[in-house]
């Protein structure tokens, strides 16, 4: 393998851990204020899932960097404008009709984007992407029914979830924005080309959402950035949360 | 006594399971669900003490370990609800009790989480404590409760692995995080041993619970238990123990230990806790927020119903 390769492949694990971390953290918040029980557990289900990919890719991402950093390093000593993750998982818990929605964004992105990464040349990728299918398909179904429900439940669930889906839409352009890095991986059978993903989310949202007596939002506004380390303001306060006992206490074990 | 109380006795008294369909005298009952609701609501509440650190645990393992002992919680709470709602009450009855204060959770919840090692501190002791009055309750009378209780106990010894696990490596860790591990062990180890009640003396369901086999093990014998198991553990993780009159009595084969702080222990039960409007605050604020999504649910469910109707028509 390259150096040039390697060097791609641990920048694109890093940015698959980054983005499972941030949205795996996101959801944690919501455990012991979800509306009922049942939903406590599950909402600690899906963000278990997500740190534990995190701690997949990172893993990965620092054997190939091999420079005596672990998965907590990636996590926890990197500043947000070295974070690499897309923008729709750092914005805020929101209420819960914004957090399904982020979600199902996520999880169709994902339904579509993990069969693509289980294709992958690199054997690492490939079997976390086969671990992860599995989950995400839980995680949609539940996703699913929730903005169904939603959507098509009361007046006010109907206008908040409309809401959010308004709120979020313009930060789910970047997750198809492909850079030399990606197209690169793609070129090589490692990556996945996410710009050809696109129709198929839109579409599947769009059915989706439409179920839900929802409107499809028109394009009129894209926000852009996470690849590249440009944040929403809100990256720096669930870092500065997420790492402060960590930090505090340098090179220890725990 | 009647044919029936008669009947329910000669069980009680051969260790066959009372089942929900069972007669059963009226006080058994009101004290069951007194204890169960118990139960679960400090499975409930106690969510939120480790729940505070969720989003700050130092590493992802903690972090991932966290969470799901989190969830199991909640799942337990879940189990005890429903185990409970075979005695003739509903979750949302139980959960406007504890919300108005009619019915209680363990005090050790009133306590406040400071520092990370206060999550170890749960784990290793609270938890602890939990199991030994859990293995015990494994033997109850209630049916529902018994098999709930055999569940609950597979999962809450991890829970006091995890949590000892999270100690040993403070306690081995820097000057700092051993402080923090000595800091934690000093705070929750009495009310950790306040966890299993008043004196048996001055306990006021344990007699009649005895009796009913509801309770198995008075108060002070179990808390024994607890204080004797804690010497070693401590020992190990190479920390202090608080109890400056910790002894073994070879005479009566457990340790002696002090009194403990009972104007304390009735002190935070009463209201003077760092927490306990902030964990029932919470816990409105959860409820209160999620009313709409329950009404949408239930909107969502009778519109479909409808349909379904109107197509069968």
């Amino acid at each position: 393998m390259s150096d040039q390769i390697k060097d791609a492949i641990q920048e694109y694990a890093t940015r698959l851990g980054d983005d499972s971390v941030v949205l795996g953290h996101r959801i944690s918040e919501w455990v012991s204020y979800g509306p009922f029980l049942e939903e406590d557990i599950a909402y600690g289900n899906v963000s278990l899932d997500y740190i534990g990919r995190a701690r997949m890719f990172y893993t990965y991402a620092a054997e190939l960097a091999n420079d005596g950093r672990d998965e907590d390093d990636f996590a926890y000593m990197r500043n947000d404008r070295e974070y690499r993750n897309l923008l729709l998982m750092e914005m805020p818990k929101g209420d819960f009709a914004y957090s399904q929605v982020r979600q199902l964004f996520a999880d169709v992105y994902y339904t579509l984007l993990l069969p693509e990464l289980l294709q992958s040349k690199d054997e690492t990728l490939s079997a976390i992407a086969a671990k992860a299918i599995k989950e995400t398909k839980y995680h949609l179904r539940r996703s699913r029914d929730w903005v169904l429900r939603l959507g098509d439940g009361t007046e006010e669930s109907h206008k908040r979830t409309q809401k959010a889906v308004d709120q979020l839409w313009g930060y789910t352009h970047e997750l198809f924005d492909m850079d030399d890095t990606e197209q690169l991986l793609a070129d090589e059978g490692i990556g996945v080309d996410v710009s050809k993903l696109r129709d198929a989310w839109l579409k599947m949202v769009s059915d989706i959402l439409t179920e839900a007596t929802l409107t499809v939002p028109e394009d009129s506004w894209a926000v852009r950035g996470g690849r590249t380390g440009y944040h929403t303001e809100n990256l720096g306060h669930m870092l500065t949360e997420m790492q402060i006992v960590h930090r505090s206490h340098p090179g220890c074990k725990w | 006594m009647t044919p029936q109380e008669e009947n329910f006795m000669r069980k009680i008294e051969a260790e066959e399971k009372i089942e929900p369909k069972d007669w059963m005298p009226e006080a058994y009952r009101k004290n069951l669900i007194r204890q169960i609701s118990q139960h679960a609501h400090s499975e409930v509440i106690g969510m939120q003490p480790e729940g505070n650190w969720i989003t700050r645990a130092p590493s992802l393992r903690r972090k991932a370990v966290l969470l799901s002992k989190v969830q199991d919680e909640a799942g337990h709470g879940l189990y005890l609800y429903s185990a409970c709602e075979t005695l003739g009450i509903s979750r949302s009855e139980m959960i406007e009790q504890l919300q108005t204060g009619k019915a209680k959770y363990s005090s050790i919840f009133n306590y406040p989480t400071l520092t990370w090692a206060d999550v170890g501190a749960i784990g290793w002791l609270v938890d602890g404590a939990a199991i030994v009055n859990q293995v015990s309750l494994q033997r109850t009378s209630y049916g529902p409760y018994s098999r709930g209780m055999i569940r609950i106990c597979k999962e809450e010894s991890f829970h006091q692995r995890q949590g000892y696990e999270a100690m040993l490596a403070l306690a081995k860790g820097s000057p700092e995080q051993k402080a923090m591990a000595q800091d934690a062990l000093n705070r929750f180890y009495w009310p950790a041993l306040m966890m299993f009640g008043p004196h048996d003396s001055e306990s006021a369901h344990s007699q009649k619970s005895m009796e009913w086999k509801i309770k198995r093990e008075t108060n002070d014998d179990l808390r024994q238990k607890f204080v004797d198991q804690t010497v070693k553990q401590i020992e190990v993780l190479g920390l202090e123990h608080p109890d400056k009159n910790i002894k073994w009595n070879e005479e009566r084969g457990h340790y002696d230990s002090s009194d403990l702080n009972w104007d304390e222990f009735w002190s935070v039960i009463n209201g003077n806790g760092h927490c306990n409007r902030q964990r029932i605050e919470h816990h409105v604020a959860a409820h209160d927020e999620g009313e709409w999504v329950r009404d949408a649910i239930s909107a969502y469910n009778e519109k479909k119903r409808a349909k379904k109707a109107q197509n069968a028509a």
